[in-house]
């Protein structure tokens, strides 16, 4: 069968289009578009729409295996598809992490039999991401991780992670970075600043991710291996990697949607939602981290999904988990940077798909005939209240609840076939 | 046109939510009930048939027993919780132990915990009135409101006047509160304490950082040292309690030189005598220490007495 996506504005960084057209889908690929509509197509008019490759969010927590009561793969993938994403890359804290071969080919199955996206496994940096000695990144690699790295914790020792960036490049894997200086931020649950004191929170400096991105730019430059870092909070982390990127440092980056939304105000009266590590800082680190997106200091807009139950959520705030969700609300979220001039259409699809391609080295981010069907149709206008009854994440531990939003996915197709469908 | 005021806090969980109004009532009423605490018998029917729990996660001797006894002298039953006796230490949640007191239909909690924010947490999940006996590095109202009423005893107003508070600033909630309440009132505060013991934008609370104690105490109307809390170094703060004592301990030749000779002298407690405070100063002319304790009774009381008053009015409409 041929599916067609007719009339809608098509948008393809990795091809320059920006143009109106129809896009042609044949056994799961992009096909050029023909003259005549064959008898037993499926037809959508996309008139208002916008027709761009797969979202890719290179930075998920699906919690399975260990902790299927967050989240599993199939529900963390129908969230994934809901916000229109056809692709996601999960770390791999999971448990036990997944620091080898048969943690990974196990996502990979639950991902092959119940998913609604492509899912692209992470590997631990260090064995159960204890910080201490490698993790065997041949094995991960040969059975479908794309990239290490420890999330959740920093690897302390410089000279493992000088070791991991090395042999991760020997195997042909992206190290990724959570870069957090532990001595600095221990028992921290905030921005260290006028709000954590307000509160009486042990706050968490930006020194604490500053000094571990120098660190990384410092072993990058050594190692000459490329290095991505992960959820950047901080104008002072921005600027480090913009003068890392301007003398050739090969260094990728990325940051989230509530960075460049959200400031510690959210944290409020002790709103145990707006507690994620690293935390929201203030405004002007959020609008240096929204100039970074314009300038190309940013690579991807990715979301760190941390779904977490009421039992980690509805405590004390210095008792809570770190976390929060993101997929449902990230492409909203991008599209207000559009609204708000920030960056353009093609921008945005660039940092939320086909950048995030490149980093991993995996297909998609592209539109160009003859590559797996993997596209997203966005309604730049529609609105919606986000409400946590409408939430497909297992978890329900979002600052955006009952926020309107504007711009939403409305059908998600994955190798030809719909995983997400609002139009009909 | 005649204001009418009401006291409407159904909760107290920090001096942040008060008006000056509300202060000043509180201090009013704490000043009628003050007292009853000197009459051969200590007791007044008010608050009979109540229900109050103390609900200590943290180890506390004089607050939980001020707040005993204050509740006592209304005539309340008490009930005490200790950490170490309440389902804490058997993994349940605050808000599972929390909601098993309010079936038993408690009218007021008062709650000290080491988080911050935990007492607000309750007000969420419950419906008994909830006073904050102290919550982390957060607030502890109760203990700010004695000083403002130990203060405006000695000196009739608080507006006006210069208020020091020497030492760990940022692990204190007595600092927090009472930065809040004598600015709230229109005094002065000025801190003094090593930059380790300073919160990131103090000032954003109303005081003013000085770089030295001298400085600090320098005309001072009021000089309140903050207990070194031991239990918390797990930072490297200070290198030894001597060196501290030594640059930063309250000493009788500082304040002759420095603060005012009718200086007030007042320290939360317990003292580490000789370690933030020589025992000459906490002993000497101008020390209203034992004052403050008295005070905590009548402002608890005061207390008690406010939040029912809002649930009376509210049953009775």
């Amino acid at each position: 069968m041929i599916t067609i996506l007719q009339n809608g504005r098509l948008i393809d960084p990795v091809t320059g289009v920006d143009e109106t057209g129809d896009l042609w889908i044949k056994d799961g690929f992009i096909i050029p578009a023909q003259e005549k509509i064959p008898e037993n197509s499926q037809y959508f008019d996309l008139q208002g729409k916008w027709i761009v490759p797969g979202l890719i969010d290179m930075h998920v927590h699906l919690r399975e295996p260990g902790e299927e009561y967050k989240e599993t793969v199939e529900s963390g993938t129908r969230a994934a598809a809901a916000g229109g994403f056809t692709a996601v890359a999960c770390m791999p804290n999971t448990i036990p992490v997944n620091d080898c071969a048969s943690v990974t080919q196990l996502i990979l199955a639950a991902a092959e039999s119940k998913g609604y996206a492509k899912v692209y496994p992470v590997g631990a940096i260090s064995k159960g991401s204890q910080g201490t000695g490698l993790a065997e990144y041949g094995e991960l690699k040969a059975a479908g991780a794309v990239a290490v790295t420890d999330d959740g914790l920093p690897v302390l020792d410089s000279q493992l992670m000088r070791r991991a960036m090395e042999y991760a490049g020997s195997h042909e894997l992206l190290l990724m970075s959570h870069s957090e200086e532990i001595a600095l931020s221990r028992n921290g649950s905030m921005n260290e600043g006028v709000v954590s004191t307000r509160l009486g929170l042990r706050g968490i400096p930006v020194a604490a991710e500053a000094i571990m991105v120098y660190r990384e730019i410092a072993l990058a430059e050594l190692t000459g291996q490329r290095t991505h870092i992960a959820h950047v909070s901080t104008a002072a982390a921005t600027e480090l990697i913009a003068q890392a990127k301007a003398r050739g440092v090969q260094i990728t980056a990325e940051t989230t949607p509530h960075y460049f939304t959200l400031t510690e105000e959210a944290v409020g009266d002790y709103n145990t939602n707006a507690k994620m590590n690293p935390p929201l800082r203030t405004e002007e680190d959020r609008q240096a981290i929204r100039k970074g997106l314009q300038d190309g200091t940013f690579d991807a807009i990715a979301t760190d999904h941390a779904p977490h139950s009421v039992i980690e959520k509805e405590l004390e705030f210095d008792q809570a988990a770190n976390g929060i969700i993101g997929l449902e609300t990230s492409l909203p979220l991008s599209l207000g940077l559009v609204r708000d001039g920030v960056i353009d259409a093609m921008r945005m699809v660039e940092l939320m798909s086909s950048s995030p391609a490149r980093i991993l080295k995996v297909d998609g981010g592209t539109l160009a005939v003859g590559t797996a069907a993997d596209v997203t149709v966005i309604d730049p206008d529609k609105e919606f209240v986000f409400t946590k009854e409408s939430i497909l994440s297992k978890g329900k531990n979002s600052p955006f609840i009952d926020w309107t939003l504007q711009g939403k996915a409305v059908l998600t197709i994955m190798d030809g076939r719909i995983t997400h469908n609002e139009l009909s | 046109m005649k204001e009418t005021y009401r006291f409407q806090h159904k909760h107290i969980l920090g001096i942040e939510q008060l008006s000056v109004k509300d202060i000043f009532h509180i201090l009013d009423t704490a000043i009628s009930f003050k007292e009853i605490s000197s009459r051969p018998i200590k007791k007044v029917p008010t608050l009979k048939g109540k229900t109050i729990i103390n609900f200590f996660f943290e180890p506390s001797t004089r607050t939980r027993l001020s707040f005993e006894i204050a509740a006592k002298r209304m005539s309340a039953d008490t009930f005490n919780i200790a950490a170490s006796t309440s389902s804490a230490q058997k993994g349940e949640t605050l808000i599972d132990t929390a909601c098993n007191l309010e079936a038993m239909n408690p009218d007021i909690i008062i709650i000290r915990h080491g988080s911050s924010g935990a007492p607000g947490l309750l007000t969420r999940h419950v419906d008994a009135a909830i006073i904050n006996a102290g919550d982390g590095t957060h607030e502890h109202p109760s203990q700010a409101l004695l000083d403002l009423m130990t203060v405006r005893e000695h000196k009739g107003t608080i507006e006006g006047l210069k208020i020091a508070i020497v030492g760990d600033i940022a692990h204190s909630r007595v600092a927090h509160s009472n930065i809040l309440g004598f600015t709230k009132l229109g005094a002065e505060v000025n801190v003094a304490g090593p930059a380790t013991f300073m919160p990131p934008y103090l000032d954003s609370l109303g005081a003013q950082v000085c770089d030295s104690v001298a400085e600090a105490v320098t005309d001072a109307d009021v000089v309140m040292a903050l207990r070194i809390q031991k239990e918390r170094q797990e930072d490297p703060l200070i290198p030894s309690l001597r060196e501290y004592a030594q640059f930063y301990g309250i000493n009788h030749f500082l304040l002759q030189k420095h603060a005012r000779p009718d200086v007030l002298i007042m320290h939360p407690g317990p003292i580490n005598r000789g370690v933030e405070m020589n025992p000459d100063v906490a002993d000497g002319k101008g020390s209203v220490i034992l004052e403050q304790v008295t005070n905590g009774v009548a402002v608890r009381m005061a207390l008690l007495y406010l939040v029912m008053g809002q649930e009376g009015s509210r049953a009775e409409a």
